[in-house]
């Protein structure tokens, strides 16, 4: 199918609708490294009018990525739910931007039309919107997720401990969980990214996190982030798994590059399940994507790296995750070249996701070769609290030293909390107070000599 | 600290980690002196992404271990086009490729110095690093192909190299995307039977190779392991799994060894 768009005396084709999202797409580097992006402004908004001006319904019939030859797009199109869609069935990628910011699209409607709806889809009305609908239209959707707490409730934020050390030192890793804990961090999960895929070496990160968390109730969970077969060994193993990590991507071909399959995602589900770990509910599995891993892979199929990411969230929901989070700034300039590109990635991919019924949370995240600072991350971290992020990163003073780039720091969860009033799962919260790291407000009480957390370390 | 910010009472736990713990807190925020901490860290990663990489000394520091070398260039003509095309600076440049077809082997082992994104953590550490390796590999008979040095490279450059040089494998030291507090950190990827279109999955990674990381010593002792068992399996990546067993080593403790692509990097 060819797309045509007028503008004055120029007549702007494009050619399918693969090639449509990518010349509508805002500027980002990874389309130009894929040689699919718009090559002037004016065809990218000419892309833009052609695709307001598309049915929702065509997504359906025309699958970006063959059907024959792709599993993604084959889970996508079968889990489909035709009458949760009708809703919204009629109405152009133009219309529903419209409908997503009326009155009529209340935060039970946008859940009872999630199932309804395709990443495709999703991908295309974000392209048409301003950061400011994007933001006003995730904020109106809620996840809630539970396993030991409740993530994703109206007015909470919470907040991934990320406590990496160089060589896995487990000293090293309790400090860091410690001075996380008592700066109010860790709702989300404990997660560590090892530095080893030892498994012994994963087994006793896994056994550290959860002699803490028992020995003080925290109502938290814990997680390694390892390869998905790594954490079926473990679980074999009678190590203690709360959730089980895997990086995942848009098509079979880019899932195939991080050594995964629809088939083992589901098998690490069906390990964590079996160990009934969870105490309030059993979401156990904790996704990590980020635009341009398929490029990355050179599983792309020339389709544009917003889109394939909010097929990512496609591939997340249908395992009921705790957690999902985009890595959005960790790639590089290649694919997200400055602080304005990485802004706009981190609040479409959130949009998408909540969308799509997936709990997105976004680490806010640069690296040393991008051109980006911390005050491009202060801008998205506050444009994510105000869209209702379901969590960010919590790493000590924002540095991770061991997978080398710069993310969002516990300080970062408390001027967001202080400045918008988010709290944190409630049961957290609870035992935050408990503990008298917070005060009655919320806030943390002033930091004392003795705490009860430091005797044990 | 400041008379207006009182120290955090685990300060003591920071000797346990380079993690910035225990910095204390104006209100929510940051103090003033961490603020400016950061920023000093963070220009200082920026320029080193741009150090020039010294191919000439770096490959005359590994003929003085007594192996020839080889230098070669990515198709990726300067700093600039290598940072926006991450595929050109995956081949080798036409000259390259002639050059190390006329050198083919067969070898059981290639190893490639690649700059990737620290020119600082090669120029430290991969002359070193392949003093270290070099006894293990007379211990276990490997023959080796000439040891290729090469400009503007990242990982997947391996594959195209060690296919040429007619390799088993193909062992690639990268310096590492620059972190604040590390600006010099070395990657090892190992890759079986390197071929152009290996996938990141196919390969294991010996990571954070540094004075404060993993040790020359243990890295060797490491990488000898995992090639050992890629040889015997002909197999890498995710089904080799690290169980090196290091308490044969004095001060052993677990070390990194892992399938993440620190120059080309993803979500993590």
């Amino acid at each position: 199918m060819t797309f045509v768009s007028t503008i004055g005396a120029t007549t702007w084709r494009f050619d399918g609708l693969a090639d449509l999202l990518a010349k509508a797409s805002p500027p980002r580097s990874g389309d130009a490294l894929a040689g699919i992006a718009a090559t002037s402004a004016q065809q990218n908004v000419a892309a833009k009018q052609a695709l307001a001006d598309v049915p929702l319904k065509t997504f359906l019939s025309e699958p970006l990525v063959p059907y024959e030859i792709d599993e993604v797009t084959r889970l996508i199109l079968d889990s489909h739910d035709p009458a949760a869609f009708a809703p919204v069935s009629s109405l152009t990628v133009g219309e529903f931007r419209d409908w997503l910011l009326s009155e009529a699209a209340t935060q039970a409607a946008l859940a009872r039309l999630a199932s309804g709806l395709i990443p495709e889809m999703a991908a295309a009305v974000s392209k048409i919107m301003r950061n400011q609908d994007l933001i006003l239209a995730a904020s109106k959707c809620r996840v809630v997720t539970k396993f030991r707490n409740t993530i994703g409730l109206p007015g909470t934020m919470a907040v991934r401990l990320q406590p990496n050390h160089p060589t896995d030192d487990p000293a090293g890793v309790t400090a860091s969980i410690l001075d996380g804990l008592l700066y109010g961090c860790g709702d989300a999960v404990i997660g560590i990214n090892p530095a080893s895929d030892n498994l012994s070496v994963l087994g006793d990160l896994l056994r550290l996190m959860d002699d803490l968390i028992q020995r003080f109730e925290i109502p938290t969970q814990s997680c390694v982030l390892t390869h998905v077969t790594s954490a079926v060994d473990l679980v074999e193993r009678g190590a203690p798994v709360d959730l089980v990590f895997q990086s995942i991507a848009g098509t079979e071909a880019a899932n195939a590059s991080f050594g995964v399959t629809l088939a083992l995602l589901r098998e690490g589900l069906d390990a964590g399940r079996s160990l009934k770990r969870g105490t309030v509910g059993d979401n156990v599995m904790y996704f990590e994507t980020g635009q341009g891993s398929a490029l990355s892979a050179g599983a792309h199929h020339g389709v544009d790296q917003q889109t394939l990411e909010a097929r990512a969230y496609g591939v997340a929901r249908a395992f009921e995750p705790l957690l999902v989070n985009s890595v959005v700034g960790f790639i590089g300039p290649e694919y997200l070249y400055d602080g304005k590109q990485i802004i706009r990635a981190g609040l479409e991919d959130h949009f998408c996701g909540k969308l799509l019924g997936a709990p997105l949370g976004v680490d806010v995240c640069h690296t040393n070769h991008a051109e980006a600072d911390q005050d491009d991350m202060d801008t998205l971290l506050t444009l994510l609290a105000a869209a209702g992020v379901t969590f960010v990163m919590g790493v000590p003073g924002a540095d991770d030293v061991m997978l080398n780039y710069q993310s969002t720091s516990f300080h970062d969860a408390l001027y967001v909390r202080e400045l918008l009033g988010l709290k944190r799962a409630p049961e957290f919260d609870a035992w935050l107070g408990r503990l008298r790291i917070t005060g009655d407000d919320g806030r943390l009480a002033p930091a004392r000599a003795g705490h009860p957390l430091l005797a044990g370390a | 600290m400041s008379r207006l910010v009182p120290p955090d009472p685990w300060s003591a736990l920071r000797a346990r980690t380079p993690a910035r713990i225990a910095i204390g807190r104006s209100g929510s925020s940051l103090p003033t002196r961490e603020v400016l901490a950061f920023s000093l860290a963070h220009a200082q990663a920026r320029d080193a992404v741009h150090t020039p990489f010294a191919a000439e000394q770096v490959a005359a520091g590994i003929e003085a271990l007594g192996v020839p070398t080889l230098r070669v260039d990515s198709a990726a003509a300067d700093r600039a086009t290598y940072l926006r095309r991450p595929d050109l600076g995956r081949r080798l440049s036409d000259a390259s490729r002639i050059a190390l077809a006329a050198a083919r082997g067969p070898a059981d082992l290639a190893i490639v110095v690649a700059d990737g994104l620290s020119s600082t953590a090669v120029h430290a550490h991969a002359a070193p690093l392949i003093a270290a390796l070099l006894p293990y590999a007379r211990t276990e008979g490997w023959s080796l192909a000439p040891i290729t040095v090469a400009s503007q490279a990242r990982v997947a450059l391996g594959d195209e190299v060690g296919e040429l040089l007619g390799a088993r494998l193909v062992l690639l030291l990268v310096g590492e995307r620059p972190g604040l507090s590390s600006p010099d950190s070395l990657g090892a990827y190992l890759t079986f039977q390197p071929r152009v279109g290996r996938t990141d999955a196919e390969r294991n990674c010996v990571s954070n190779i540094r004075a404060e990381g993993l040790s020359y010593d243990r890295a060797a002792f490491k990488l000898a392991w995992l090639m050992r068992e890629a040889l015997r399996l002909s197999a890498t990546g995710v089904s080799l799994k690290d169980e090196s067993d290091i308490e044969g080593l004095p001060e052993a403790i677990a070390q990194p060894a892992i399938a993440r692509d620190l120059d080309e990097p993803r979500s993590p």
